[in-house]
């Protein structure tokens, strides 16, 4: 060996000595360091071992209003607070089953009125501050408080009273509910977990829910979620940092999220979107339209991202009549006399069947989404397994059929085939639908030429869509429209309030003072018996006998589901978009890129 | 650009243009509503002389899309000839069904796009023209009013002008639609709108025309005009709106494109024609969308055959403008750059 061979030879057994005793101090370190922290609670994931380090880049089509999770109430708010903020207990959008968030167990009593949740023990929000019973406690509060007007609160009233909180001591809290209520669990989902060291003092002063802004300095937000506020650019993007207290670990120990930022890019529109995806200047897309995933898809086979396609979700998009009691002495909508005028037209059962019999849905899944949606008889779409009524017969087109029906209730036809009532009236009227949904238009469209052929008139009108808002809900100035709702969740529970009178999106007819008919009455007490029933068979029982009944009655003209349509870059890892929205970041802490 | 020397080229391309869309129910070989179902989005018919089997046909044929079962594409099923027919049921050309001549491709509902763009030509058309008479005649009423009698009038047109500059007409278009039931006939709330878009239009051509008017006032035939007891109606009817030829043309070059595209934007906030009724702007609408635009490009097609159109309308505007003694806007001919030269043609 030579002597500079020996040299170094001496060099490196030094350093390898060297590294060696730091590895055991840093070992002797940790350990000492770990029961300092009062056994930190982490929650181990099972997924693939990931990388740290990287930056995701997001797109929102319109940009977040605020991050306090009190008040907001739109999409990409949300979205931003889903990533900032954690849940108790958390529904996994990919399973749709619930597991243990902040609380890492439950119990329910026998009675199934009582739940004891514990709370994960050492663990801190954001801004270093220790989790503990009492921000549970404050956040409860805050939310069923009637003044601070929180979205959430009515979910937290069961039988007409709010839900009751007890600490039991530092890590163990108590919910009473009134009665036992199926699924309770789930009502815990997206109840973001304040930090009451934070927010107390607002609080108090009455001023919680102007706080949490996009403009409060980062350092006055904190939550348990993955990551944390870092720079907002008006109109451009929100950045967001990894959070380093989180309570996530992944197998080999490493702290998540495994990414150091998330840069949410405001987009403006799917189009928008979709392109500069394809430019590979957004690593993840989601809710893609069937016409954008169609023309990405050309250029899937370039490498660089892949497409999903995660079969029908649940959306279901339908067409309706407005069945409100109108006044006809309210004057200052001058628009009712003529839509009270056709009121009976479409109160008539078989006048809905007809239009349901005369639709060719098969026809708007391969025009208007290009064959990535699915028909739909009712509002159960195929991805709620668990609850959807295989018996309810698939719809199909038939004209023979709704002439049929037309004619048993009355309605006749002119010799230029124009459809008459029985007043010999000529049945024309209008249709409103979103003007930005392009899918809504064609299938309004398609819907138009399909009941010319019964010899209806129909007029498509394209509203901007916070004016077709104002229509449907608050002035009742309408005669049909097409919309779109979402089931929030893979149970009955979250319809709750499309399906009973006077609920909040019960669309077809949102008055209070309106008179039921029995199907009406037993859809209602179906819902509410279903919602304290616990036992699963029982319950899907009930709520079979519920899409029977919407079958037959047709408040609504089911139209089709559309698909959830996703895409990701190539090299992100953990990528397992979901039915349930946040479809695709639903695991933000998970993914990661491969080097 | 049009040759301003050749003015009947232009003259041809309006005349042509304008016999197509009025003669619409002849040249168009479907009704514009008509879907179908199974050929959406399908490319331009190919036109063929000669068939598979190399045979050479004295009159054009056509085969018949069929969809292809891997993809959203079409191609030709060679089977059987079908011969394009002239002169049949009242229409130019058509062929025997089941196969359809799309000269233009078809929409997302299998409808024909060339029938569309001549059926939808009329309305747009005639949107364009009225709205652009109104914005003129408003302006030349109130610019002329302004510049010729000047002081208090003038201040106050003008400052007016400058509010209708700054009115947002979109929130006025929904704020006037939001009084109109939902239910009336969608193409007459159109024309209405339009009506209202040419009607607040008339600032811009007022402010060029007050300029003009005001420049022109003082010349020395206007003066002497005038000495001679010439009135203030007689003055501005033969001196000086004549001086604002020009400019009027030039304001009508460019207002009447911008007002059919402005039934673009009225079509995509839901106050324009509304399906199935084809229009320019629902057929340019179509461009809106990504996928479309990636995929189909035969959807451009209606926005090209614009080009034409709206070009033989500036190349009849300009060589008016020329032939009336003054240069057109801004062409440099005089050593000016600017929108407003009024001195005439080295020849005159």
């Amino acid at each position: 060996m030579s002597p500079k061979r020996a040299r170094l030879a001496k060099q490196f057994t030094s350093r390898c000595l060297t590294i060696i005793a730091l590895s055991i101090l840093a070992a002797g370190f940790v350990k000492s360091r770990s029961s300092a922290a009062d056994n930190e609670q982490f929650l181990i994931t099972h997924d693939e071992i990931g990388t740290p380090g990287g930056r995701l880049v997001i797109s929102q089509r319109a940009e977040p209003k605020t991050i306090n999770p009190l008040v907001a109430i739109d999409g990409s708010s949300r979205e931003i607070i889903g990533l900032i903020t954690a849940d108790l207990i958390h529904i996994n959008r990919s399973s749709q089953k619930t597991e243990p968030a902040l609380a890492t167990s439950w119990t329910v009593s026998p009675d199934g009125r009582a739940y004891t949740l514990s709370l994960r023990r050492g663990i801190k929000f954001s801004d270093g501050q220790p989790f503990d019973a009492d921000d549970v406690l404050f956040t409860f509060q805050v939310y069923l408080d009637e003044r601070t007007h929180a979205a959430q609160r009515d979910l937290l009233i069961i039988s007409g009273r709010p839900i009751g909180l007890r600490k039991i001591d530092a890590y163990t809290v108590r919910f009473d509910l009134a009665q036992p209520y199926a699924a309770a669990e789930r009502l815990f989902d997206s109840i973001a977990i304040l930090p009451r060291h934070l927010l107390s003092h607002a609080y108090e002063e009455g001023r919680l829910s102007q706080i949490w802004n996009l403009t409060t300095p980062p350092g006055q937000v904190a939550g348990l979620g993955p990551f944390r506020i870092k720079e907002y650019l008006p109109g451009q993007r929100l950045t967001l940092e990894r959070n380093p207290f989180y309570w996530k670990k992944d197998l080999a120990g490493t702290h998540l999220p495994y990414f150091d930022e998330v840069v949410s890019v405001f987009t403006g529109s799917a189009d928008a979107e979709a392109m500069r995806f394809q430019a590979g200047e957004l690593d993840v897309v989601g809710r893609l339209s069937a016409e954008n995933f169609s023309a990405l898809e050309k250029h899937q086979s370039a490498g660089r991202f892949r497409l999903y396609d995660l079969g029908p979700g649940f959306e279901y998009n339908f067409l309706f009549f407005n069945l409100n009691a109108l006044s006809r002495n309210d004057l200052s909508r001058s628009n009712f006399a003529s839509i009270i005028r056709k009121q009976p037209w479409f109160h008539e059962l078989a006048f809905r069947r007809a239009i349901s019999a005369a639709i060719d849905r098969e026809a708007i899944n391969r025009l208007a989404y290009q064959g990535r949606a699915y028909p739909l008889s009712t509002f159960v779409t195929p991805a709620d397994k668990l609850w959807v009524d295989r018996n309810i017969p698939q719809p199909s087109r038939s004209v023979a059929e709704a002439r049929k029906f037309l004619q048993t209730a009355g309605f006749s036809w002119d010799n230029s085939g124009r459809l008459l009532d029985e007043q010999r009236q000529p049945i024309v009227f209008s249709i409103v639908f979103n003007a930005a949904n392009q899918q809504h238009s064609h299938a309004a469209t398609l819907i138009q030429n399909d009941l010319e052929q019964i010899g209806m008139d129909v007029q498509v009108v394209p509203l901007e869509f916070h004016s077709l808002l104002n229509r449907v809900f608050e002035s009742h100035e309408y005669e049909a429209a097409i919309i779109q709702l979402a089931s929030g969740d893979a149970d009955p529970n979250s319809d709750i309030n499309v399906w009973t009178s006077g609920g909040s999106a019960h669309v077809w007819n949102l008055g209070p003072d309106h008179s039921r008919k029995p199907w009406e009455e037993e859809v209602d007490s179906l819902m509410r018996e279903q919602m304290i029933t616990v036992n699963y068979e029982k319950r899907k029982r009930m709520y079979d006998r519920v899409q029977q009944l919407v079958w037959e009655n047709m408040p609504l003209i089911c139209l089709v589901s559309p698909n959830v349509l996703a895409g990701a870059t190539e090299r992100l890892g953990n990528f397992h978009p979901a039915l349930l929205s946040n479809y695709t970041l639903w695991n933000v802490e998970e993914l990661f890129f491969h080097r | 650009m049009v040759p301003r020397n050749k003015p009947y080229i232009a003259f041809a391309l309006l005349a042509i243009s304008h016999g197509l869309l009025l003669l619409a129910g002849f040249f168009a070989p479907y009704d514009p509503t008509s879907q179908d179902r199974e050929l959406p989005f399908a490319p331009p018919t190919r036109v063929h002389f000669i068939d598979a089997r190399h045979k050479l046909h004295l009159l054009p044929f056509v085969y018949r899309w069929r969809a292809n079962t891997t993809d959203r594409g079409y191609h030709e099923d060679r089977q059987t000839v079908y011969p394009v027919r002239f002169f049949s049921q009242w229409h130019f050309f058509a062929t025997d069904p089941p196969a359809k001549i799309f000269l233009m491709g078809s929409d997302a509902y299998g409808r024909d796009q060339f029938s569309r763009f001549l059926y939808g030509g009329r309305i747009s058309l005639f949107a364009g023209l009225v709205a652009t008479a109104i914005s003129l005649i408003l302006g030349m009423i109130l610019g002329g009013a302004a510049g010729f009698y000047g002081r208090w009038l003038d201040e106050l047109i003008m400052r007016a002008a400058e509010i209708f500059l700054t009115l947002p007409w979109l929130y006025l278009l929904f704020a006037v639609r939001a009084f109109l039931p939902l239910h009336i006939a969608p193409n007459g709330v159109f024309l209405l709108l339009i009506s209202v878009l040419g009607a607040i239009g008339w600032a811009r051509p007022a402010r060029l025309i007050r300029g003009v008017v005001l420049s022109a006032k003082e010349r020395e035939y206007v003066l002497a005009a005038r000495g001679f007891g010439a009135s203030d109606v007689y003055l501005l009817r033969r001196h000086l709106l004549p001086e604002a030829g020009s400019v009027i043309l030039t304001q009508a070059a460019v207002l009447i494109p911008t007002y059919v595209l402005a039934e673009v934007v009225l079509s995509f906030f839901g106050l324009g024609v509304s399906e199935p009724a084809p229009s320019w702007g629902n057929l340019l609408a179509n461009l809106r969308q990504y996928g479309v635009l990636e995929s189909y490009w035969w959807i451009f097609l209606p926005a090209l055959a614009l080009v034409p159109v709206f070009l033989a309308y500036y190349g009849v505007f300009s060589y008016y403008g020329y032939y009336r003694g003054y240069y057109f806007a801004g062409d440099g001919r005089d050593g000016t750059r600017n929108s407003l030269s009024f001195m005439p043609p080295a020849k005159a």
